[in-house]
């Protein structure tokens, strides 16, 4: 193996169970790559070399005593630091947590602990994952590895940049209105929301409780059906856990990987595509549902209507929740503790003073509007009429899955921006998510997998939206599709993108 | 303060509502598998019982305890409520170092049962009805202790520390419609509603419900109106009023404090107040306006709960007995007037006469030793009934003693003063005291001619025919004896030595 940082999760699994090489091989390769160019990518957040080491040496020694292992046992894997992690610093990109160790693991951690995957490291994010570049990291931004001067996404920008410069085979995001699929998108890269309830959110730094959804970022579709099912499934410590069994997506994606899409309903939402989005966004995603109907699938077009709203709707839910979410980041029991710096030391002043100097100027905002949104007086107005407006939004999809079997869409409206450019603008940086945010509204699940280059050379996303619980068809339709265009490709986009120095 | 509560009471009339916080007794919290303080685990020091859960940490998520939710379906079921087929859980945002999410978890607009109604028998058999408005599920807070100012209070503290023990504890909060029509009868209703209520936690066994320990809390709710078809006054709300005297003793306060304000032109402000245990009296807290604005909305966490109509028809079927069915069932069993059942309800000794009947005495028995030597005893002493150091079998085999002739009533309450001084078990103290009747007629026999010869007038009145001077007879054998006699005997001796 020349490179084992080029192979898929998949392709060190068998090497790995095959014996071919080693989980210590194959997590150095990684650490080793993250130490050469993670200076420039700043992917990572922290990194755990020992922790990791030890877990892969522990997987070999496993596997030369014969014992049963977890296919992906031994594979490598980051976490979005938002991902609580036992011992290991977590801070969900905010210098409010900044040195906070957590003294348990999120569900999701203790799966993939389970299936003895060495953790790598916690990825850098925008605070609490408020944000779509990574710029609203109080530890700095992440660069994307298709040109630095450009940002990876967001929020979950560190575990898509992470897997696209090869410092990970596999890493966990969060998505809440896009930010596992966005950054995907602009990196090149595989991301899956699943169905909200599919992943446990035990142990995920809440953004907004009713929208958030861990799952897969990888550079295939079948990882990331391999990586889905080592943390999805029932887990009663959150209500909101689906309680019935899963099908394998892994396998699910194997299936589509025959590239047979004959007979596929494919809806193309008339709201998600028009106006605001590139040319070349659009040019790609044109050619990507070319090659869908080439394999024999069926297009339609399908309208909802309430789409238009979601982004005002999304942008009440999401800080009425955040705000009360991170209500408990006050200095009391943990993380950053400042004292007002005249006055009387009370506990109201501690936490005003902790919140004022802890939290970056994009929590604020949105702390400020959910705090406004679910004032007396106004809540009707503001998060009442979102709460219909969510409704509405799931009785589209509910109409346009009567006609089609999937939805599609660009998965964003541009590829990647040069960092900076719309730090000063949110409203521009919001209208990043327009098409990923319905899925989170109604719970259904999305995946995104590069569908071309745009012309401006850079990677552009296709977003393929499933029913609630259907996530299998994402699995079976993304592999099918990611199949037929390598073949016209020949060889998977990420070859497109230039070699990153390497730091001596 | 000038005004008296019963000057007030005759120029206004009081509204009540009262706010009633119970402890479940769950094995565990509200949300979390941390062990709770009010289900049988003792912490040994502060911070013990908690998880990721109930400290809020970052990523930690809520799940609605069962049981929790059993208990308050029964709490609602013997309340007469009805019980929601859906409801859902809110969050009261508000910062405050004991909650520590910095919001309280609670159910808001859908609570989990409402509109019932409790009757409140008062001391005079009197029974006032209470509506009831809803019972809803919540969690605890911790607690703070103010360190290095006067008292424990925070003003003048130089820091305070946090226990989290308490913080998840499940709670159900009982809330009344306005209590109205009561008059100078509203100290006494509201501490007879709250007592009522701690008796059904109890019977239902969903609390152990220790108003000392706080299992059980007040918020009492008084306003005045100048006529019982004005409009509700503005009110005040007088926090964790903790013990049944102190709610009677809150209510007097404000309601005479109330009436000095509206009597000098003044107007009520509407205010949170507590009450303070030493002086009887009340004093502001927070001002409680449209300032304080909790933000509530549903819980994202955590799914609505939909209690099934068989589960809570299965609850229903397997209630138990509730105190006032108990009261009349048990009345009517042992044949208590109307007055002497409430003398003994509101003795406290209901329980022991059930279980001294238990033991083999008759109910009447029953009744006159508790109500009536032990009831003195207990008074003397200033304790209550239960605390006096006899248990109802030790009554029940004290009683059997008189039944079966060995010792008379006198003696009885000579062996009770035994038992009372620890000696041991009646039959213990009637043999080590040597208490027993004296049966054999030869030694009585013997008193009773040398009685007879030391007063040779009364014995030649009775031997004519006038039994008048008999008591004066007996009761000089009884003294001769020291009681050990039976006075029937006697009686029959002395007929046959002067007949004979």
């Amino acid at each position: 193996m020349s490179d084992l940082t080029r192979l898929t999760a998949a392709e060190l699994a068998a090497a790995l169970t095959a014996g071919e090489i080693s989980s210590v091989e194959v997590t150095q390769a990684h650490l080793d790559r993250i130490a050469a160019v993670d200076g420039d990518v700043h992917a990572f957040l922290n990194v755990d070399a020992e922790g990791a080491l030890g877990e892969a040496a522990a997987v070999d020694a496993a596997r030369a005593a014969g014992e049963e292992l977890h296919p992906l046992a031994g594979v490598p894997v980051a976490v979005k630091d938002v991902v609580v992690t036992k011992g290991q610093v977590t801070t969900a990109g905010s210098k409010i947590l900044e040195g906070w160790v957590p003294p348990y693991d999120a569900t999701l951690v203790t799966r993939l602990r389970q299936a003895r995957m060495p953790i790598l490291g916690k990825t850098n994010m925008d605070e609490f994952a408020m944000g779509s570049s990574t710029e609203h990291s109080a530890y700095g931004p992440t660069r994307n590895p298709w040109d630095l001067d450009r940002i990876p996404g967001g929020s979950g920008g560190g575990s898509a940049a992470a897997v696209a410069a090869y410092e990970a085979p596999l890493a966990i995001g969060t998505d809440t209105g896009g930010s596992i699929r966005q950054p995907a998108a602009v990196t090149g890269t595989v991301g899956v929301k699943p169905t909200y309830g599919s992943v446990s959110r035990y142990g995920l730094i809440a953004l907004a409780s009713s929208l958030d959804q861990a799952g897969p970022c990888t550079r295939t579709v079948l990882d990331a059906g391999l990586l889905h099912d080592v943390i999805g499934g029932h887990d009663p410590r959150d209500s909101t856990s689906l309680p019935e069994p899963a099908p394998s997506y892994a396998d699910a994606a194997r299936q589509g990987a025959a590239g047979d899409l004959q007979g596929l309903r494919v809806g193309v939402v008339n709201e998600l595509g028009g106006e605001g989005y590139d040319p070349g966004v659009r040019d790609a995603f044109q050619k990507a549902l070319d090659t869908m109907v080439a394999a024999g699938a069926d297009v339609v077009e399908v309208s909802c209507p309430s789409f238009s709203a979601a982004l005002a709707a999304y942008y009440l839910i999401l800080p009425s929740e955040a705000s009360s979410n991170l209500a408990k980041f006050d200095g009391m029991r943990y993380g950053l503790r400042v004292e007002p710096s005249e006055g009387p030391v009370t506990a109201e002043r501690v936490m005003a003073a902790t919140r004022g100097a802890g939290f970056g100027d994009e929590v604020k905002r949105r702390i400020i509007l959910g705090t406004y949104a679910l004032s007396a007086g106004y809540y009707d107005a503001y998060y009442g009429s979102a709460q219909k407006v969510r409704t509405l939004i799931q009785r589209d999809f509910a109409a346009a899955f009567e006609q089609a079997d999937v939805l599609v869409s660009p998965t964003t409206p541009t590829t990647a921006f040069p960092l900076g450019s719309k730090l000063e603008d949110p409203l521009a940086m919001y209208l990043n998510d327009v098409a990923t945010i319905p899925a989170n509204l109604a719970g259904v699940p999305g995946l995104s997998l590069p569908s071309g280059l745009s012309d401006d050379g850079l990677p552009a996303g296709i977003q393929i939206l499933a029913p609630a619980r259907q996530d299998a068809r994402l699995y079976a339709v993304g592999a099918a599709l990611e199949a037929l265009l390598l073949q016209q490709w020949g060889g998977p986009l990420l070859a497109h993108a230039p070699e990153l120095a390497v730091a001596r | 303060m000038t005004v008296t509560f019963e000057d007030a009471i005759t120029r206004y009339d009081p509204v009540l509502g009262i706010e009633v916080h119970v402890e479940l007794g769950t094995r565990t919290k509200m949300f979390d598998d941390a062990p709770s303080p009010a289900g049988g685990t003792e912490p040994e020091g502060a911070n013990e019982l908690v998880t990721p859960v109930s400290l809020g940490l970052p990523g930690a998520l809520p799940v609605v305890n069962g049981a929790a939710v059993e208990h308050a379906i029964k709490i609602g079921l013997a309340l007469g409520c009805q019980i929601a087929e859906t409801c859902r859980f809110a969050r009261k945002n508000y910062f405050y170092p004991d909650i520590p999410k910095n919001f309280q978890t609670s159910q808001y607009d859908e609570p989990i049962a409402f509109d019932g109604h409790l009757d409140v028998e008062l001391s005079d058999g009197t029974v006032v009805r209470v509506e009831i408005e809803r019972a809803h599920m919540e969690e605890d807070a911790g607690k703070n202790t103010h360190v290095g100012g006067a008292d424990g209070r925070i003003h003048g503290a130089s820091h305070s520390l946090v226990d989290y023990n308490r913080a998840g504890v499940p709670l159900v909060e009982i809330v009344t419609k306005p209590i109205t029509g009561v008059g100078e009868r509203a100290p006494e209703v509201a501490r007879a509603y709250v007592q009522t209520l701690r008796d059904i936690f109890r019977a239902l066994g969903v609390s152990e419900a220790r108003m000392e320990r706080g299992n059980v809390r007040a918020d009492i709710n008084v306003s005045l109106r100048p006529s019982p078809d004005a409009p509700l006054g503005t009110r005040t709300e007088t926090k964790n009023v903790n013990s049944f005297r102190s709610i009677e003793r809150a209510v007097r306060f404000e309601v005479a404090r109330q009436a000095e304000v509206l009597d000098g032109g003044g107007t009520v402000v509407q205010e949170t107040r507590h009450f303070h245990e030493d002086t009887g009296t009340t004093s502001p807290g927070r001002v409680k306006s449209d300032a304080e604005d909790y933000r509530y909305f549903p819980e994202p966490d955590l799914v609505p709960i939909a209690p099934s109509r068989e589960w809570v028809e299965e609850i229903r079927a397997s209630l138990p007995e509730l105190p006032a069915a108990r009261r009349r069932r048990l009345q009517a069993e042992w044949g208590y007037a109307d007055a002497e059942m409430r003398d003994v309800v509101n003795a406290g000794a209901l329980d022991l006469i059930e279980a001294t009947v238990a033991a083999g005495a008759s109910p009447a028995a029953a009744r006159k030793w508790w109500m009536g030597e032990l009831a003195r005893t207990a008074k003397a002493q200033e304790v209550a009934l239960e605390e006096l150091p006899v248990t109802p079998a030790a009554i029940g085999e004290l009683q059997a003693l008189v039944d079966s002739g060995r010792i008379n009533d006198k003696l009885a309450r000579q062996v009770l003063e035994g038992v009372l001084a620890g000696e041991g078990s009646p039959e213990e103290v009637v043999t080590a005291r040597g208490l027993e009747i004296v049966s054999d007629d030869g030694p009585l026999l013997e008193v009773i001619d040398a009685t007879l010869a030391a007063q040779p007038d009364i014995a030649e009145k009775i031997r004519g025919g006038n039994l008048g001077p008999m008591g004066v007879i007996i009761g000089a054998v009884m003294k001769a004896t020291r009681g050990q006699a039976d006075a029937g005997r006697v009686r029959e001796l002395v007929m046959e030595r002067v007949q004979g």
